[in-house]
């Protein structure tokens, strides 16, 4: 009995070993991307090494982040700054996050301020026992009184009126906000900003953006419900990919456009599947804000005179596409 | 043997044995409540929702279903032997990472990466399995911490091998055209477009059956979840009973994931939290009971069927989004408690 599931375990493992052997894909993988690797190595700073600890709300797993994160990572490196990352899409962890971030003593402090109530009082603690802070991403009304020296963004709901009028122009009528994740602040100033200014009909739809079965056919299920629907704004670019295929579904006529981008999202807009994305700069937004802090601690400069330095909204359509293109697939836009 | 002196006697009716007639046999199967909250609902939305009355519509609807209902099989059997799996949502992710990123990374031929995920996922499966059995702490613990380190790992590897937090398209790889054919194509019937992974549900239900119904080892999922002591007193290899039923949901979140991954093309890491539970309140809808030894797969298939009919149905009545969630609960309450009502009334009749 033992012998011969040995024997057959061994059978199967020589079986998957052939496999592997005669099995190299002729396309695609890892090769490909190893032809076409580059990247900006530029030399490392020579200022003494400081210590910044960067605190965003991510919730694990999100692509957006990953730009923010590689920005940082990229300034970090080429300042000579230990970089501490840490997140949490609950404020009040966000808050104790902080919090630890004070209570060791770091250099200097990099935060998203996605709830200004919830993490206001923490940041201006750190700010009294002289901790600089820097606040993107999130935030751009508030960051002022929470007494941080700058912030790098975008205004959601400025980038929200962006998409809305720029459906008026290509005529829609019917548009599709669909919501990832239900009562989040920043993807409800989205689309509160698209409704604003879109003259048609805007309607707002929550999916379940840890399931992306359910993410494809709720979509599917509302454009068969309302067949006028001409435009689906999606906020995320996975989410894009998974509405194209609805919309392919559903038999529908109607366009895909979205907020923010990935590297299978620029391909998509070459392909002419998603028309166009809105962009907020998310790698931008990490390299200042570690940048900025750097210059602070070693040169005392403050980037903005007071005011919030943007890094959106622009768009990526298919008349710029391929200036985002090569950088999309080094994962870097 | 001395003749009995009973049995001299005309025959009397045992009262233990006496004849139930077909209809009440029919309201005693477990599934039956749960059927009928189904067609309440559908009956419901059908009268309430315009474009729900589609046969499009019926296809969004099962194709839903089948992505919540085959993970569901595998979890009502593994609830019928008296154990829970809370890993399950996350394995189903961890799957389609696994094949993708396998056949990425070395750049292979995609159908490496898919038995690659196949041994991980029967491996997680028989790690749960073996852990409860061999420390007797109750399942929930157990794979909760299997859940947390999946979660986990999920996005840690990803990011040590990628660089990023979701793996890379591998749609323009070697095989993938197979493997979507296989797990994530379309077929039309009369105009309308169904997903393969419908019939892959519905085949995995008619397995599940025929498995808990006709043979052997049907019969030992029921013994070890009703009392696995006794269960272990009349023979019954529980161990290996119940870690065959861990490696059994292991099989389909293999499944469940390549169909995620080919629909798709390339895999957030963070998906499938949450999903588990999903999976385990259809199951319960069906007519499982959380303490084991009850319940069918065709009652999981109809609790799919319910939780899908009601995300989509929610949405082809227009209602207003910021309710969804509070209709959804509503509904499933609702297809619960008739559930229940069936079965009292039934057993009481």
């Amino acid at each position: 009995m033992k012998n011969t599931r040995t024997s057959s375990a061994l059978v199967a493992l020589a079986a998957v070993a052939v496999l592997g052997l005669a099995a190299c894909s002729g396309s695609g993988g890892k090769q490909e991307e190893e032809k076409a690797s580059g990247g900006n190595n530029a030399a490392v700073a020579d200022t003494p090494r400081v210590k910044i600890a960067m605190i965003t709300h991510e919730a694990p797993g999100d692509t957006f982040w990953d730009l923010i994160r590689k920005g940082a990572e990229a300034a970090a490196a080429k300042d000579n700054v230990e970089l501490i990352y840490s997140n949490d899409p609950q404020a009040p962890k966000q808050a104790s996050l902080i919090q630890t971030a004070i209570d060791s003593d770091v250099d200097a402090i990099a935060t998203t301020l996605s709830n200004p109530d919830a993490l206001g009082p923490v940041v201006q603690k750190a700010v009294e026992a002289g901790i600089p802070v820097v606040e993107f991403n999130a935030g751009v009304d508030s960051w002022e009184d929470t007494g941080a020296l700058m912030y790098f963004g975008q205004d959601e709901t400025v980038a929200g009126q962006a998409v809305g009028e720029r459906l008026n122009e290509e005529g829609a009528k019917n548009a599709m906000c669909v919501i990832q994740e239900q009562g989040q602040v920043q993807l409800e100033a989205r689309c509160a900003g698209v409704e604003e200014t879109f003259s048609g009909k805007t309607q707002k739809l929550y999916v379940n953006g840890r399931d992306m079965p359910s993410v494809g056919s709720n979509i599917e299920a509302k454009l068969a419900q309302d067949k006028t629907i001409d435009r689906v704004v999606t906020l995320g670019a996975p989410f894009a990919l998974a509405a194209v295929q609805s919309v392919e579904g559903a038999g529908s006529s109607a366009q895909v456009v979205t907020f923010d981008t990935n590297a299978d999202l620029v391909a998509a807009i070459e392909a002419g599947d998603v028309q166009w994305a809105i962009d907020q700069q998310p790698y931008l937004q990490g390299y200042e804000a570690i940048d900025s802090l750097w210059l602070y601690l070693t040169n005392g400069n403050i980037i903005g005179g007071g005011e919030a330095v943007l890094t959106g909204p622009s768009f990526i359509d298919q008349e710029n596409i391929d200036t985002v293109a090569e950088y999309a697939k080094r994962g870097t836009r | 043997m001395s003749e009995s002196p009973v049995a001299t006697e005309t025959p009397l009716a045992d009262e233990r044995v006496t004849k139930t007639s077909p209809l009440q046999k029919l309201l005693l199967r477990p599934e039956l409540g749960a059927l009928v909250g189904a067609i309440g609902i559908y009956v419901f939305f059908f009268a309430v929702a315009d474009p729900f009355r589609s046969l499009d519509a019926f296809s969004t609807i099962m194709y839903s279903s089948s992505t919540i209902g085959i993970m569901a099989v595998g979890v009502a059997l593994l609830m019928i032997g008296g154990e829970f799996d809370l890993s399950a949502g996350v394995a189903v992710t961890t799957s389609a990472l696994t094949a993708s990123l396998f056949s990425y990374e070395f750049s292979t031929n995609v159908w490496v990466g898919i038995f690659v995920a196949l041994a991980v996922a029967l491996a997680i499966g028989f790690f749960n399995g073996y852990l409860v059995m061999k420390t007797k702490i109750p399942s929930f613990l157990i794979t909760l911490g299997t859940f947390l380190m999946l979660q986990g790992a999920n996005l840690a590897v990803t990011k040590l091998l990628t660089g990023q937090v979701a793996s890379r398209n591998i749609s323009d790889m070697d095989g993938f055209g197979l493997a979507d054919a296989i797990f994530a194509s379309d077929f039309s019937i009369a105009g309308t477009t169904f997903r393969i992974s419908i019939v892959w549900w519905l085949v995995f239900v008619a397995i599940a059956t025929w498995l808990l119904l006709r043979t052997k080892v049907g019969n030992w999922i029921y013994a070890v979840g009703g009392d696995a002591e006794s269960a272990r007193a009349v023979g019954v290899p529980v161990v290996k009973t119940k870690i065959g039923l861990f490696m059994g949901v292991g099989f389909l979140a293999w499944f469940a994931g390549m169909h995620l991954l080919f629909t798709f093309n390339s895999v957030q890491s963070g998906e499938g939290v949450g999903n588990e539970f999903i999976f385990i309140i259809a199951a319960v809808i069906g007519g499982c009971l959380l303490t084991g030894g009850y319940g069918t797969a065709i009652g999981a298939a109809i609790g799919a069927f319910i939780y899908g009919m009601t995300e989509k149905g929610i949405v082809y009545a227009g209602w207003n989004p910021d309710w969804v969630k509070f209709f959804l609960g509503v509904m499933l309450l609702l297809a619960t408690v008739t559930n229940l009502w069936v079965r009292n009334r039934a057993s009481r009749s």
